[in-house]
């Protein structure tokens, strides 16, 4: 019974230790997502909150400033003004109308994002009359 | 063509259903003519996906345009190198791509065991049929990459139409390691499905341990080695073209490609302990199943879109699919389990916790409870949905948090497990093996403390990385020098004559020192540094020793793309070293931009520059550049990973000790034409 009693508490010690540093990991980077619709429902604490929204790009809506990119995100019919405040460069795919997905906090009206992720199209067919359509829906 | 292709894919179908059915009747009557017709079933199904693959081939090959998965992935201007890729450039061309490899693994097994293992192998067709069946329903009937372009016409019936050209593959796809990575993961995920099905047969058929072990971990060895360099060589596709200076994000898509890494490797070492004591029976076949459940899994995450990731396939119903397939899978896994444990009891204890066994159930553990945490992570979307309502993510805290020291505990035992005994270590043993190597590690820590480096966890990494190091020098200094006894050879052919003779142990080793290059690579991570800075033509940054010079840039127009190239200097201490040409592509088809790293890669570090843009204000590039250390070790590291994988899979030199004859007049009668022998039997450890 001893030897069980040892590898019982060896195990036991690095289970507990990962744990804990599991949780201590979820606490620094959990973040919510929410649709851009629900967020005009948040209220308190859950505005402060990290979170992420998805949406697509509106057309034409790409600004860039020093030190900030301002852009619309459209989802479910309403639209929310996002503004990149990272350092990082915004990814290739970031271009009109692809799916993105920011993250950081609501701020007064706007989303300021402090990172930004666009879909990979690695996928998309034309319609009939030769426009370009993403065929994939936008992300839940 | 494509009304061929489709025909050959609903016929490997059916042949693949006779597989299965006639499979099943053939290990209920054991008639032989039926289990040797199911068998070639099984045979012809691969041959008709074979077909069907190379036809959808020929279609991108002869700019068939009436095909809709060809319209959208390829167009006349595309190189023959992507024209092969774009097979797999979307799902449906990518589910046959995945019953394309998963049948070359299903033909190799069929054919070299017609023969032997009779027992077993009608088990193993079945399961390999059911598999295929899953996959095939995919490609006929649910995401059929053959389907003609068409539209609806002035009656409402829908016309085939055909297009002059296509729209080409996704800029971001053209690159060669695009074309190198799925090749190489879809190997591994679809490998993985053979040790599971030799697994699940020998549970159904109660096949003696010793037999279905060896084979299923030749199997394993084989897939994992290309998952471990599909891995790899993703991370090395992100890191040296997508241009954000990393090389693993903890992205759900490359998580769900570690999963099965993570249990394949418990399973390639606790299977020793099967071997060696007859234990961990339970515990090695649920590996497996977990193994290929994670593989079917990954592709389900891929593909379902389930939770959001940069990679994106389109978001379909497929999901579902692959949830049903899960669910069966499991289902029966369980039922055969609950059905035959008693054939998996043990034949022996644990005896000691300085031991063999306990390295192994602690490398097992830890393996483990990496594997949890990931797909936990990778899942809380889904979970914490379920559970309170809101998505929540998480991140590479999350992640590394918990996986830096379970890699560092890993490290720790990849050192002490092969030079602790089975079953109970002696202190004497333990001084005897470990003190070298523990002042070395510690020499080696002081030595990196001294130099200015005090990241914790990159100084128990490189103190780690020593140790182990010294440990397999050791192994093989040992080894070689009693082969020196009797061949007088050098050292360097004594140890290849040692390894040969014992490719798993000392191919094994090998592995090892390719993970601690690996480990160096990745240690060096904490040390990165980058800045960022907006240039004009004669103006320079300071990144570390080097400093960078923009000297102009130009735009020049390609054939379908527009390249704005900057041309850097690279000075260090004021020498000229060498130029750099970042680069940004805008491509004419759907106005993306690509960008083009150049990194200057040394063994030390990777000065890595990306031309991130322009300024919005003054219309000046604007440089990004990264110094990051020891990068080039992770590469270094995977090569020799993938050749000690190599030289394990390859059979032992069996040594052969020739006595002179007997040529003495004996009264007892001596066999002729036999000279006494003594043949060493193949090397377990």
């Amino acid at each position: 019974m001893k030897k069980q009693a040892k590898f019982g508490i060896g195990i036991s010690v690095i289970v507990i230790s990962l744990a804990c540093l599991a949780w201590l990991g979820y606490g620094e980077s959990k973040t919510y997502y929410h649709t851009i619709a629900e967020l005009q429902s948040l209220r308190g604490t859950q505005l402060s909150h990290r979170m992420r929204v998805g949406g697509t790009v509106a057309a034409g809506s790409i600004r860039r400033f020093t030190g900030r990119v301002d852009f619309v995100l459209e989802g479910e019919g309403k639209s929310l003004p996002v503004s990149y405040v990272g350092s990082d460069p915004l990814p290739d795919t970031f271009v009109d109308k692809s799916q993105a997905l920011v993250e950081g906090r609501p701020t007064d009206g706007r989303f300021v994002a402090e990172v930004v992720q666009a879909k990979c199209a690695s996928k998309y067919e034309a319609a009939p009359g030769g426009t370009v359509a993403t065929s994939s829906t936008a992300t839940k | 063509m494509d009304v061929f292709g489709s025909f050959a894919l609903i016929l490997a179908f059916v042949c693949a259903v006779f597989a299965f059915i006639g499979g099943i009747a053939a290990i209920i009557t054991r008639h032989p003519l039926l289990v040797k017709s199911t068998r070639q079933a099984g045979i012809a199904t691969c041959c008709l996906i074979f077909i069907a693959t190379f036809s959808l081939e020929y279609l991108f090959f002869s700019d068939n345009f009436s095909a809709a998965y060809v319209v959208a992935h390829s167009n006349r201007a595309l190189a023959t190198f992507y024209k092969i890729a774009a097979l797999w450039a979307g799902q449906e061309g990518s589910l046959l791509f995945w019953s394309f490899l998963l049948s070359i693994y299903v033909f190799s097994v069929l054919i070299a065991y017609r023969n032997k293992n009779g027992e077993l192998m009608p088990y193993v067709g079945v399961i390999l049929a059911g598999v295929q069946i899953f996959f095939l329903t995919l490609n006929n009937f649910v995401a059929s990459p053959f389907k003609a372009l068409a539209v609806p016409g002035a009656n409402g019936a829908m016309d085939l139409v055909a297009r002059s050209d296509g729209n080409g593959l996704t800029p971001l796809l053209q690159y060669p390691e695009m074309v190198i990575h799925p090749p190489n993961l879809y190997s591994g995920y679809t490998g993985f499905t053979i040790p599971f099905a030799f697994a699940l047969a020998a549970l159904l058929a109660r096949y003696p341990g010793e037999k279905w072990i060896h084979l299923t971990r030749k199997w394993t060895m084989i897939a994992w080695c290309f998952q471990t360099a599909g891995i790899l060589l993703g991370a090395h596709w992100a890191y040296a073209v997508l241009g954000w200076g990393g090389y693993w994000g903890w992205d759900p898509v490359e998580n769900a490609s570690l999963l099965p890494w993570l249990t394949g490797t418990a399973f390639l070492h606790s299977v020793m302990m099967q071997e060696k004591r007859g234990m961990m029976k339970v515990w090695n076949v649920w590996l497996v199943f977990s193994t290929f459940l994670l593989c079917i899994l990954g592709t389900f995450l891929t593909r379902s879109g389930v939770v959001s990731s940069v990679h994106a396939f389109a978001q379909s119903s497929i999901g579902s699919w692959f949830v049903g397939f899960l669910v069966v899978i499991f289902l029966v896994c369980l039922v055969a389990y609950l059905k035959n444990r008693d054939y998996l009891k043990s034949e022996n204890q644990l005896d000691a916790i300085v031991s063999r066994e306990s390295s192994f159930l602690f490398n097992n553990l830890i393996l483990l409870v990496s594997c949890i945490a990931v797909l936990s992570g990778t899942l809380f979307p889904v979970l914490s949905e379920a559970v309170s309502g809101s998505k929540i993510s998480v991140g590479a805290p999350f992640f590394n948090k918990v996986n830096i020291p379970i890699g560092l505990l890993l490290l720790f035992l990849t050192g002490v497990g092969p030079l602790l005994a089975w079953r109970k270590t002696s202190v004497e043993s333990l001084k005897r093996n470990f003190a070298w190597p523990l002042i070395i590690g510690l020499a080696g820590g002081a030595v990196i403390f001294a130099l200015g480096y005090r990241e914790i966890y990159s100084l128990i990494c490189f103190s780690l990385c020593f140790f182990v190091a010294a440990t397999i020098v050791m192994e093989f200094y040992r080894g070689a020098k009693v082969i020196r006894v009797r061949s007088s050879a050098s050292y360097l052919t004594s140890a290849i004559e040692l390894t040969m003779r014992n490719t798993r142990r000392y191919g094994g080793y090998i592995v090892h020192l390719g993970m601690v290059l690996i480990f160096i690579g990745l240690a060096g991570a904490a040390f990165n540094q980058n800045v960022q800075k907006e240039l004009q033509p004669g103006g320079s940054m300071q990144l570390g020793k080097y400093k960078l010079v923009l000297q102009s840039f130009d735009s020049k127009p390609e054939a379908n793309y527009t390249g704005l190239r900057l041309n850097v200097e690279v000075f260090v201490d004021g020498k000229p070293l060498m130029m750099l040409y970042p680069e940004r592509r805008i491509f004419e088809t759907n106005g993306e931009t690509g960008t083009m790293v150049a990194i200057y890669s040394t063994l030390r570090e990777d000065l890595y520059v990306v031309y991130a843009g322009q300024s919005p204000d003054t219309k000046l590039p604007v440089i990004h550049a990264y110094l990051n250390p020891l990068v080039k070790w992770i590469w270094f590291g995977g090569v020799i990973v993938v050749f000690g994988t190599l030289v394990a899979l390859l059979p032992n030199r069996r040594a052969v000790l020739v006595l002179s004859g007997a040529k003495q007049p004996a009264p007892e009668p001596v066999v002729h034409g036999m000279t006494p022998s003594v043949t060493y039997k193949e090397g377990h450890d």
